[in-house]
């Protein structure tokens, strides 16, 4: 309401978070902070056991990461932030203010661990022999420093998802509004011991994966590294089981109805069970791709080095999905809505209707000559975040599968919209007054035989009231 | 003036004291700025250099040596980018999410931008040896790309900054070249290259020319070749600054000039012609002692910086502060007035009254789709009574699963609603009450 609407009309706006997000956590976990772990427990065994083409295959897979992750996972990190601003700037903006200090901290862990990756990095080959000790310290800091990365941001992921017991500081300050309640939410522990797990495991999968790439390697070289990753992949298999059980048990209750929606989309709801199964089942092959490796370790064909990964990736990809899902129809639950309005404002809102304290529209008061633009500017207000007019989860199709014969008239619109966030309840009530709810239904009435044009603000030539002259 | 767009602020205390978090933002961006001028003219500087390359060999290793410090700078670039991202964010909620979302296109194309170029950068260092021959061109190809991409941010990111002080200009603003083109947007930018060619020659006269460096890496040069080279490139690029400097200075609009930000910057300006001065009569020195006032000359330019820094801050705070307090004071009445809003509700003072929980909760989960006589989304009281009367649990659990029974749009199920509330709702359906 105080910011310029973004909008993407075909992807739409929810994707574009979700694809940055998805990549920025499959590349970083596995590879930033579980590969660190990963690459200095190979360089001491190589080291223990003088085995040398051990060392050297952990630095070229170190290698590989080393240039993703300052790359494409570093940008992608970023991106997280680029693309919540323009989607979502009370949702980030609020965020940053609460967790101001948490982010800093992280910026100066995350600092001193790309000043370490360099010199991991840069100083493996020099500090052989004697220093060797030395650079394998290295790695064991690097590694602490880079799971406190993930330490900072799980705090913060949680509390979008359950606020606990803090509350917002803007009119007086009171002890439960300190970052610290904010960041101890009750989900902080079991999505860290999750994540973490995670991160390990799948560090393991991708070595695991990358080693066919090398042809050159011997039998026996191979051999000698699969076995001890694959061990440590068995080794934090219970871990990461017992931390999604923990953690989805401290997910609220209304939440996790979602779930079924999030995974399926509403269309695909029945085939929810099917599609457990099946992400059951890809989870399954990683522990016996991981056995197979600690018995056969030379025998270990490529196929099951390439399938226990596309599994980790998939499920990985699938838990930050669901995780940004069922959150809904919160941003910060208790707080702040999706639609980036605060559920403190709400009563006001259906007094007076959002329109009128809106900065970026045209018309603040509905009457019957703007009712069709008001109805416009309202859909961007309060469903563009998670709707598209003509794209992805268009809000045409979602009404003509609810009424898919008769003509749609604004009363039965209203009727629904409504009470929609109590059978929908990943929705958001609708804010606005009883003019505006009247104005919304007639603009997506009208659009019940074609798309009406919805314009973001990155494109769009917007009005200049209410102003400061 | 124009009308200039007025929103709230976010009602949230900020987490420290402005005055901190704007000094903050000033120093922890001018790091991050260094760090982005090694990158970014570390790479120019490798491009042109590997282009002389072509024909005198000698200039292609010293643009190789330049190149394997980009990689490092960019990574350092990025991790420093974060704390001013951080404050930014904090002292200029509104100002830069608003400017941000105005761009939006070009701004998403900054991730895409920057992580290809530094794929690239990549890419460039570790095939400097084996694309040599007729792969040369695309060796330079490859390093050329980067530069451009790196270019291509940095325009992004000042015409954002540009954008952001200026609310008046924000209705005029549709889509990122139309904000390319206000006051003052293209002029940050040429300034901003030439100070970053210059403190990149700067760098690179004093990391070459330094005791330590391994000349053998750079046959056919000896440390003052190298050195003067650097120092005649940042001495030609600051005679330039002192075209664009004015001129942009000029063009800023004037909202937010002040004696303050005219002494600052002219200082700053000033402090720079003695560096370039110094650097001018360095290079007729004699080659023994060249290189010798380069501490000096790197004092000047820190000054030069902050100097700079704190002048475009005050010119910033200048510009946006009477948009600030009307912003603030509107937020303040927003934040009563919701406040008021959320007591009259609370209090009841709109509450519906209804005859039984059952209607209210029957008009809130159901009455969306199921209306008394006709058919909406689902079929009609009337029929369901007929189903299920005398049978409230069928009714329920139908609630709680509901199947595909009519062939139209599936019902929801209710499955979230606790067993009471279904049972209310069941009772109001069939008896009414
Ligand atoms: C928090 C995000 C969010 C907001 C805001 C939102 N919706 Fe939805 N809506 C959804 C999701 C998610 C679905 C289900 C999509 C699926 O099936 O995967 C949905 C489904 C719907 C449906 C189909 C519901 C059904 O019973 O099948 C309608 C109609 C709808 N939305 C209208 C609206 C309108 C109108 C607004 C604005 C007033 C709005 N939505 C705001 C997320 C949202
Ligand atoms: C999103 C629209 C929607 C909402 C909300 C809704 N229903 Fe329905 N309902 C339907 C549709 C559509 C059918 C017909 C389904 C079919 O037969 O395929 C239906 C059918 C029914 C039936 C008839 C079942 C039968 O055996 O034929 C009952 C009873 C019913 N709904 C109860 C409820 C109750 C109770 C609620 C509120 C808690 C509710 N409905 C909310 C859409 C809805």
């Amino acid at each position: 309401m105080d910011f310029p609407i973004f909008h993407l009309d075909f992807i739409g706006n929810r994707m574009l978070i979700a694809i940055t997000a998805i990549v920025h956590v499959i590349i970083n976990h596995p590879m930033a902070v579980g590969a660190i772990p990963m690459a200095t427990l190979l360089e001491w065994i190589a080291h223990r056991k003088k085995w040398s083409a051990l060392d050297d295959l952990a630095y070229k897979i170190t290698f590989v990461f080393f240039v993703i992750t300052t790359s494409l996972g570093a940008m992608t990190g970023v991106g997280i932030w680029f693309t919540t601003a323009l989607v979502n700037p009370d949702a980030i903006g609020s965020l940053i203010r609460v967790f101001f200090w948490a982010w800093f901290s992280e910026w100066v862990v995350f600092f001193l661990e790309v000043v370490f990756i360099m010199i991991y990095f840069l100083t493996w080959k020099p500090w052989s022999g004697e220093k060797k000790r030395l650079h394998l310290g290295v790695g064991l800091f690097l590694s602490i420093f880079s799971w406190l990365t993930m330490a900072v941001i799980t705090g913060i992921l949680g509390f979008m998802m359950n606020t606990g017991k803090w509350v917002p500081f803007s009119y007086e300050w009171v002890p439960e509004s300190s970052m610290f309640t904010a960041f101890f939410n009750p989900l902080y522990l079991p999505q860290l011991i999750f994540r973490t797990a995670v991160a390990f495991l799948g560090a393991g999968l991708f070595f695991l994966f990358l080693i066919p790439f090398f042809k050159k390697l011997t039998a026996e070289v191979r051999g000698r590294a699969v076995r001890p990753i694959s061990l440590w992949v068995l080794a934090w298999l219970p871990v990461a089981i017992a931390g999604a059980i923990f953690y989805w048990q401290r997910i609220p209750v209304y939440m996790q109805a979602n779930a079924p929606v999030a995974l399926a989309t509403q269309d695909f709801t029945r085939w929810y069970q099917t599609i457990l199964w099946f992400l059951l089942g890809m989870a399954a092959i990683v522990p016996l791709a991981a056995l197979w490796g600690v018995v056969k370790p030379k025998r270990l064909p490529a196929a099951a080095l390439v399938i226990p990964f596309i599994a980790v990736a998939t499920l990985l990809g699938t838990f930050e999905r669901l995780r940004e899902f069922v959150r809904k129809p919160w941003v910060i639950q208790g707080y702040l809505y999706a639609n980036g309005l605060r559920a403190q404002d709400y009563p006001l809102f259906k007094e007076e209707g959002v329109l009128s304290r809106a900065t970026w529209v045209r018309h603040h008061q509905v009457t019957e000559e703007n009712k069709l633009e008001a109805g416009g500017e309202l859909f961007m207000l309060t469903c563009s975040r998670c709707h598209t007019v003509g794209g992805v989860n268009s809000v045409r199709t979602r009404f003509q599968k609810l009424f898919p014969v008769q003509k749609w008239d604004e009363e039965q619109l209203a009727a629904y919209i409504s009470t929609m966030h109590n059978i929908r309840i990943f929705m958001p009530p609708f804010p606005g007054s009883d003019a505006e709810l009247k104005a919304l239904s007639a603009w997506l009435a009208a659009n019940q035989h074609y798309a009406m044009r919805a314009e973001g603000g990155q494109t769009a030539l917007l009005p200049s009231a209410p102003v400061l002259k | 003036m124009n009308p200039q767009p007025l929103p709230h602020d976010l009602p949230l205390q900020l987490p420290l004291p402005e005055g901190l978090v704007k000094h903050l933002l000033v120093l922890l961006f001018l790091i991050h700025i260094l760090f982005v001028n090694f990158m970014l003219g570390g790479q120019s500087l490798a491009v042109i250099l590997e282009i002389i390359g072509l024909r005198r060999k000698k200039y292609d290793r010293l643009a190789y040596e330049i190149s394997s410090t980009v990689t490092v700078s960019k990574s350092l670039a990025v991790v420093l980018g974060v704390a001013p991202l951080l404050a930014i964010n904090v002292a200029y909620t509104t100002y830069f999410y608003s400017s941000t979302v105005l761009i939006g296109f070009a701004w998403l194309m900054i991730i895409i931008m920057a992580s290809a170029a530094f794929l690239l950068t990549y890419l460039h260092k570790y095939t400097w040896e084996s694309w040599g021959g007729s792969q040369r061109a695309l060796h330079l190809t490859v390093g050329a790309a980067a530069m451009v991409l790196f270019l291509a941010v940095a325009m992004v990111f000042i015409t954002n900054i540009n954008l952001m002080v200026l609310p008046a200009y924000w209705p005029r603003v549709a889509g990122f070249l139309s904000a390319v083109l206000l006051p003052s947007a293209l002029l940050r930018y040429f300034h901003f290259i030439l100070a970053t060619l210059a403190i990149s020659a700067l760098f690179a006269a004093g990391w070459f020319g330094r005791k330590g460096y391994d000349l053998a890496r750079l046959p056919d040069f000896t440390r003052t070749e190298v050195i003067a080279l650097f120092l005649r490139i940042a001495f030609i690029v600051t005679l330039l600054q002192f075209v664009i400097g004015p001129s942009l200075l000029l063009s800023l609009p004037v909202h937010g000039h002040s004696l303050a930000v005219w002494l600052l910057l002219l200082t700053g300006a000033t402090i720079a012609g003695v560096m370039a001065w110094i650097i001018y009569r360095e290079l007729g020195r004699a080659p023994a002692v060249l290189g010798r006032s380069y501490l000096v000359m790197l004092t000047l330019l820190t000054f030069t910086a902050l100097f700079m820094a704190y002048g475009r801050h005050y010119y910033r705070e200048r510009a946006v502060n009477p948009h600030r307090q009307a912003m603030m004071a509107k937020t303040e009445a927003f934040m009563w007035d919701a406040k008021a809003a959320q007591t009259r509700a609370r209090m009841g003072m709109t509450r519906e009254v209804y005859k039984s929980s059952g209607e209210k909760e029957f008009k809130a989960n159901c009455a969306a789709c199921h209306a008394e006589n006709t058919t909406i989304v689902g079929p009609p009281l009337t029929e369901v009574r007929g189903l299920y009367a005398g049978n409230p649990q069928n009714l329920i659990a139908w609630a709680r699963a509901p199947q595909v029974k009519r062939g139209g749009a599936p019902m929801p199920s209710f499955n979230h609603l606790p067993e009471k509330v279904l049972q209310e709702i069941a009772t109001w359906i069939l008896e009414g009450k």
